[in-house]
C-alpha cells in the first residue's frame, strides 16, 4: 500500500465530539446554527462561513493521525506548583479544575503515531487547560516528545493553541521557552522535519518559542497568532484601534511568518504531502550523496 | 548626585533622618551649641534604619530599586568593565534598534562579544532607546553579533535589562515572536562560552531572548520573571495597586531564582543599590564575569553546548 492509500484509509477516523455539547451549535464567527452531527462530519468547520470551531487535543489527534495509530506518552506528567502560587485562587485548585475540564494532566497531549503511514511524534495543546499555557510539565512533555522523535527518527508535529507562558510558574515557565528551543535546535541538527500548526489562539511564549521555530509553519484560517496580546498592546499604546486583520493568520502570512493557511479538513492531507516530499523514508540520517 | 537625587518611597525615613542630622549639625555650628550627643544618637539611629531598610528589602522594593532612574545601564557597565569597545549596528535586514547595543570589546585584555539592552538617561535618550524595549531587529542584531563572535571563537557576554519586548503593532508585523524564539534557539548552541547577567529588569520573553547561556548571573536587586508585578496584579486582581502581593507571589528576586536553580550566582551590589556607586557595582560584576569565563574557557565547544542544553532541560518543576 502506498502512502496515499494508507493516508486515505487512515484518515477516515470519525471525530468524536468533546468540546461543544448539545444538538445544535452556533458559530461564533457568523452566528449560523448547525446540527452537531453535520459539524462533526465537517471537521467542526461552519458550513456557512467556514469559521473553525475550537476542538480538543484528542480531536486533533484523531483528525491528524492514521486510525488507531496514536499511543499517548507521559500522560501522568503534571505541574507541581513550585511557587505555591496563590492569587484569587490557589494554583493547585486551578490545576485540579483544569484536569477535570480537559481530562488531561497538562496543557498538551503528546504521543506517537503515523500519518499516511509515516511515523510522527505529535503534540497538541489544549486551551481548556489554563488557556493552554506553557508550564513546567508542558515543557517537559514536549522535550520528551522531541527526544522520542530523535530516537525513532520521526517527524515532529506540534499543534499550538495557547495564551502564552503560565504566570503561576513565573520564571519556571519562562525557562521552558529556552528548554524547548534548545531541544528543537538538536532536532534540526539531527536533520528531522518539524512542522507547527498554529490554531486559534497562539500567543506569547508559545509563539515566541516552538510556535515560530517550525521548519514549516501552517496556520488554520483566521487563527489569531501573535506575541503580545491585543489588550496589552491597546493598553500600552493607549489606543482602542488596531489594524484590521491584525494578528490574524492570513495577515501574519503576508508579513512572512507563516508558510500556509490550511483549512482543518485539509490539514492531514497537506502534512502528509509535505512529509512525503521532504522526509519520505523516515528521515534519512545522512543527506543524500552529491551526484 | 546626592543633592537632587531621586528617592524611592521606602527610602524616605532614611533620607528624612539624614536631612535632620544635617540640619542639626548646621544649627550647632551657627549657634555654637554642643549637640554632639544628640547628633550621635541620631546617627546611630540612621545607621540602624539604613540597615533595616536596605537589608530586608521586600520583593516590590527590589523591583523599585531595579528601576531606579540613577541605576547603571548596560553601557555604564561596559565602559567600566571593558576596553576597546567597538559598537556594531544593524540587523542587516531592517534597521538598527537603539534599545539593543552590542559589539566587540576587551575584558582584561581578552576579546569578547557583548550584547545587551540599553535604556536612556533623559527623555530624548529614553525615547531614542525606546525605554530599553527591543523590537525584532534589536534581537536580530544581537544574534548577528553573537554569531560573529562564535565564528571567531570569542566568548559572549549578554547583559539583560528590559521590562519587556516592545508590545507594538510594528514589532508584531516584523516578527517579535520569531526574533525571540530564534535568539534562544541559536544561543543554546553557540560553540563559545556564554555568560548572561540579569542586570536590573528581566521582563519575560523580552529578557530570556538574550538570556540563554552557560552561567546566569543576577544582580542582587534585579528581578526576573514571566510578567511585571503591576501587570500580574492587573490580571489577577483587576487592579495595578496590588503589585506588592503580585511581586511576592511571582518569586522574582535573585535569591528566589537562585533557590529555583534558574540562576547560578547572585552578584552583590553596593550597599543600598547599584545606583549608589557605579564604579563599585561594575567592579563587583566584572570579578564574577571574569571568574565565570575563566572556568568556561576550559571546556570544548561540544562540552559547552551539551552542558548548556542539559542545564535547560533540568529546569522545571513537575511530577510524573
Amino acid at each position: 500500500m502506498n502512502w496515499l492509500e494508507r493516508m486515505k484509509s487512515g484518515l477516515k477516523t470519525r471525530i468524536k465530539r468533546e468540546i461543544p455539547q448539545g444538538i445544535w451549535q452556533q458559530c461564533t464567527h457568523c452566528g449560523h446554527s448547525t446540527y452537531t452531527m453535520a459539524l462533526e462530519r465537517n471537521y467542526w468547520i461552519c458550513p456557512e462561513c467556514t469559521g473553525h470551531y475550537p476542538i480538543s487535543s484528542r480531536q486533533y489527534a484523531s483528525l491528524l493521525l492514521d486510525e488507531d495509530s496514536f499511543a499517548e506518552m507521559d500522560a501522568t506528567v503534571t505541574s507541581s506548583d513550585p511557587l505555591r502560587f496563590r492569587d484569587t485562587k490557589r494554583y493547585s485548585e486551578r490545576l485540579r479544575a483544569a484536569r477535570r475540564l480537559s481530562g488531561l494532566n497538562e496543557a498538551i497531549l503528546t504521543g506517537i503515531g503515523t500519518m499516511g503511514g509515516h511515523p510522527v511524534a505529535l503534540g497538541v495543546m489544549d486551551t481548556r487547560f489554563i488557556m493552554g499555557s506553557l508550564g513546567s510539565a508542558t515543557g517537559e512533555k514536549i522535550v520528551r516528545l522531541i527526544d522520542r522523535a530523535r530516537v525513532d527518527r520521526r517527524c515532529l508535529l506540534l499543534v499550538c493553541q495557547s495564551g502564552g507562558a503560565r504566570m503561576m510558574e513565573s520564571a519556571f515557565s519562562l525557562m521552558q521557552m529556552a528548554k524547548i528551543s534548545a531541544k528543537l535546535r538538536q532536532l534540526a541538527e539531527d536533520r528531522l522535519l518539524y512542522i507547527t500548526v498554529l490554531t486559534d489562539p497562539t500567543y506569547g511564549g508559545v509563539t515566541a518559542s516552538f510556535g515560530m521555530l517550525g521548519d514549516i509553519i501552517l496556520a488554520e484560517p483566521r487563527a489569531r497568532v501573535g506575541f503580545a496580546g491585543q489588550n496589552v498592546i491597546k493598553q500600552f499604546l493607549g489606543t482602542d484601534e488596531l489594524p484590521e486583520d491584525f494578528q490574524i493568520a492570513e495577515s501574519v502570512l503576508q508579513h512572512g511568518f507563516v508558510d500556509r493557511i490550511v483549512s482543518r479538513d485539509q490539514l492531514a492531507v497537506e502534512i502528509v504531502r509535505l512529509i512525503a516530499l521532504l522526509a519520505p523514508d523516515g528521515n534519512p540520517q545522512e543527506p543524500p550523496a552529491a551526484p | 548626585m546626592a543633592e537632587n537625587a531621586f528617592h524611592l518611597d521606602f527610602e524616605q525615613p532614611v533620607i528624612a533622618l539624614e536631612k535632620r542630622i544635617a540640619e542639626l549639625s548646621q544649627q550647632a555650628e551657627s549657634d555654637g551649641l554642643d549637640l554632639s550627643e544628640e547628633i550621635g544618637r541620631l546617627e546611630e539611629r540612621a545607621e540602624d534604619l539604613r540597615q533595616r531598610v536596605y537589608r530586608d528589602l521586600t520583593p516590590w522594593q527590589r523591583v523599585q530599586l531595579s528601576r531606579h532612574p540613577q541605576r547603571p545601564y548596560t553601557l555604564d557597565y561596559l565602559t567600566r568593565m571593558t576596553s576597546d569597545f567597538v559598537e556594531l549596528h544593524g540587523d542587516r535586514a531592517y534597521g538598527d534598534d537603539a534599545a539593543v547595543v552590542g559589539g566587540a570589546a576587551r575584558l582584561d585584555g581578552e576579546p569578547i562579544m557583548v550584547v545587551g539592552m540599553q535604556s536612556g538617561r533623559n527623555v530624548a535618550e529614553r525615547q531614542r532607546r525606546n525605554f530599553g524595549m527591543p523590537h525584532p531587529e534589536g534581537y536580530r542584531k544581537a544574534l548577528r553579533i553573537m554569531h560573529l563572535g562564535a565564528r571567531f571563537g570569542l566568548p559572549v557576554l549578554s547583559l539583560v535589562d528590559t521590562s519587556a519586548a516592545y508590545p507594538g503593532v510594528e514589532a508584531e508585523y516584523r516578527g517579535q515572536a520569531e526574533a525571540i524564539a530564534r535568539c534562544m534557539y541559536e544561543m543554546s548552541h553557540l560553540p563559545v562560552p556564554v555568560v548572561v547577567v540579569i542586570l536590573s529588569q528581566g521582563g519575560s520573553g523580552g529578557a530570556i531572548a538574550l538570556g540563554v547561556g552557560d552561567r546566569i548571573l543576577m544582580l542582587e536587586n534585579a528581578w526576573y520573571g514571566v510578567i511585571a508585578p503591576e501587570a500580574c496584579s492587573t490580571i489577577l486582581f483587576k487592579t495595578r495597586e496590588r503589585k506588592e502581593e503580585a511581586a511576592d507571589a511571582l518569586k522574582l528576586t535573585a535569591s528566589d531564582l537562585h533557590e529555583q536553580k534558574i540562576i547560578d550566582q547572585i552578584v552583590p551590589e553596593p550597599f543600598g543599590g547599584a545606583h549608589r556607586d557605579w564604579d563599585e557595582a561594575a567592579a563587583l560584576l566584572k570579578r564574577r564575569v571574569t571568574e565565570a569565563l575563566a572556568e568556561l574557557r576550559l571546556l570544548s565547544a561540544e562540552e559547552l553546548v551539551r552542558n548548556r542544553v542539559e542545564k535547560y532541560c533540568a529546569m522545571g518543576a513537575y511530577s510524573d
